[in-house]
């Protein structure tokens, strides 16, 4: 069933050659596959990259597009991508996080990569880009996927840009925000009666009927190309640091496929000369009440036990994590570590994210800065070394999190009753 | 005791195509060895060299991830519903 020949020449996915098994190698066209017939290990993307020199191609990226498209010549997409109707994500800021590492006690750089400020709010948008091109060269109109809210609403929103029709999959008990973001859109909303993995496990199962014939599923069977939207986000880091790696990277973990996306973004950087090889170390973030991947770490497992999720961090409430063994051997190749916070430490990571630098950080991005915050405090992070830490989401979609932030004080119209409330600074 | 095996669409090649087959056993350990007997070589791809379940494939007997209950011994009554699936999709 394995064969060796590369894409048929009709599928233009720039630098995309095949798709390659992570666990046994066995290499297969191009085509919307996930699984490897061989040992059902999941299937990624490789590439035939160009051979232009490091100086060449760094150029070509910063005169590119501000966008995800700038790193065009090493994504699964055609090379005139960005003249496709597409929401072109992407190039969010790499934000000096001075106030939030001074309380934390950094003496070296702390940055919160910023990934709410994407089309629709989220870092979803990076990987729909990609699944999109990859619909379109295999002829879908219907995209679809099952999704724990942000890339419901990021699906629907590239469907419309594109001319795809759409129906997404959500369990039905999300948050209000991320329900209406992903329903404005115009297409079919499903709420299915369970949590995330069953929503997961009804699309896996659609995908082999006739019933979801012709459908790209973002991330089942369109998978190998979605995840790799995931990699601009190592590549723009690199590239806002100056062309650098950080020394300290804290990623969020639902299924672990960003972790693992970054990761492999970081080392083709190194691997095409673009940046300086030189440790880093990448660490796993977890809510407590979904923490399969972050309890297999501190009990030394390379297998991942499957939980069922009871936290407010919804999109990250994955309890049977497809990458959670990938995450694993990255934590432990570069020296990182995964960890958990609980819902508590959440909401107040929201806060201080918030008081600090101004950014409204979404329940996924409270566990992030909760993390990141533990870890320096037990020691395992280190201060004085300069530390990246990802906001995935907006916290618009979050609001209930921190609902009881709100008007500090109610007054009349009046200097008196402003002053009587305590407020006038003088 | 007979269960009734959802296929997926990467192992229809050893059932001929078919999304659905019949197979006997009173553990999902015994019906997976059914499985074999009407399908060879189909085992081999849900069982590694060990005879363990394989890192990427879920199996659910009624809706129950079987990792959850007792793996191969998970028990399996007369008429259950079986369903392998591939562990990689979906998430972030």
């Amino acid at each position: 069933m394995a064969i060796d020949t590369v894409a048929p020449a009709s599928v233009d996915l720039g630098p995309a050659a095949a798709l390659s098994c992570r666990e046994c190698g066995t290499r297969f066209p191009l085509g919307p596959s996930f699984a490897c017939l061989e040992c059902f290990g999941p299937l990624e993307i490789a590439y035939e990259f160009g051979g232009e020199d490091a100086e060449a191609l760094r150029r070509r990226i910063e005169a590119g597009p501000s966008s995800i498209w700038r790193y065009a010549p090493l994504l699964p997409v055609p090379a005139d991508v960005a003249t496709k109707p597409n929401l072109n994500p992407g190039w969010t800021p790499l934000v000096k996080a001075d106030n939030l590492g001074r309380e934390l006690g950094f003496t070296a750089q702390l940055h919160i990569k910023d990934d709410s400020g994407n089309p629709t709010h989220s870092f979803k948008d990076r990987v729909v880009a990609c699944a999109i091109e990859a619909a379109r060269a295999f002829d879908f109109t219907t995209l679809s996927c099952s999704s724990t809210g942000n890339l419901a609403g990021a699906v629907g929103a590239a469907a419309a840009r594109a001319g795809f029709k759409s129906c997404v999959f959500i369990p039905h008990d999300l948050e209000q925000g991320k329900v209406v973001m992903a329903g404005v859109y115009g297409g079919e909303l499903v709420g299915i009666e369970g949590n995330y993995d069953d929503v997961n496990r009804f699309c896996s199962e659609l995908i082999g009927d006739p019933a979801g014939e012709g459908w790209g599923f973002v991330n089942v069977n369109l998978r190998p190309y979605y995840g790799e939207g995931s990699k601009t986000l190592a590549y723009e880091i690199c590239e806002q640091l100056g062309w650098r790696l950080p020394e300290q990277i804290v990623i969020p973990i639902a299924s672990g496929s960003q972790l693992t996306k970054i990761d492999k973004g970081l080392q083709e950087l190194i691997k095409l000369g673009l940046v300086e090889d030189r440790p880093y170390k990448v660490f796993g973030a977890q809510a407590a009440g979904c923490s399969p991947v972050s309890a297999a770490f501190k009990a030394g497992q390379d297998v991942i036990r499957p939980v069922k999720p009871d936290t407010i961090a919804k999109s990250l409430a994955i309890g049977n994590p497809a990458d959670g063994p990938y995450v694993l051997d990255i934590a432990r190749r570069t020296g990182g570590a995964v960890e958990d916070v609980t819902d508590a430490e959440v909401v107040d990571a929201i806060r201080l994210l918030a008081r600090t630098e101004g950014i409204f950080a979404e329940t996924a991005g409270g566990v992030t800065v909760g993390v990141l915050k533990k870890l320096v405090e037990t020691g395992r992070l280190d201060p004085a070394k300069e530390t990246v830490a990802i906001n995935t989401g907006d916290g618009l979609k979050t609001l209930d999190a921190v609902a009881d932030s709100g008007m500090t004080a109610v007054i009349r119209p009046t200097l008196a009753s402003f002053r009587d409330a305590g407020l006038a600074s003088a | 005791m007979s269960a009734n095996v959802r296929i997926p669409t990467i192992l229809r090649t050893y059932t001929g195509g078919s999304a659905e087959v019949a197979a006997e056993g009173a553990t999902l350990g015994e019906v997976i060895a059914d499985l074999e007997k009407n399908h060879a070589g189909i085992s081999a791809r849900i069982l590694d060299d060990a005879g363990k379940l394989r890192r990427f494939v879920n199996v659910y007997v009624n809706d129950d991830d079987v990792r959850f209950a007792e793996g191969l011994a998970t028990g399996i009554a007369d008429g259950a519903s079986v369903s392998i699936i591939p562990a990689v999709a979906g998430g972030c």
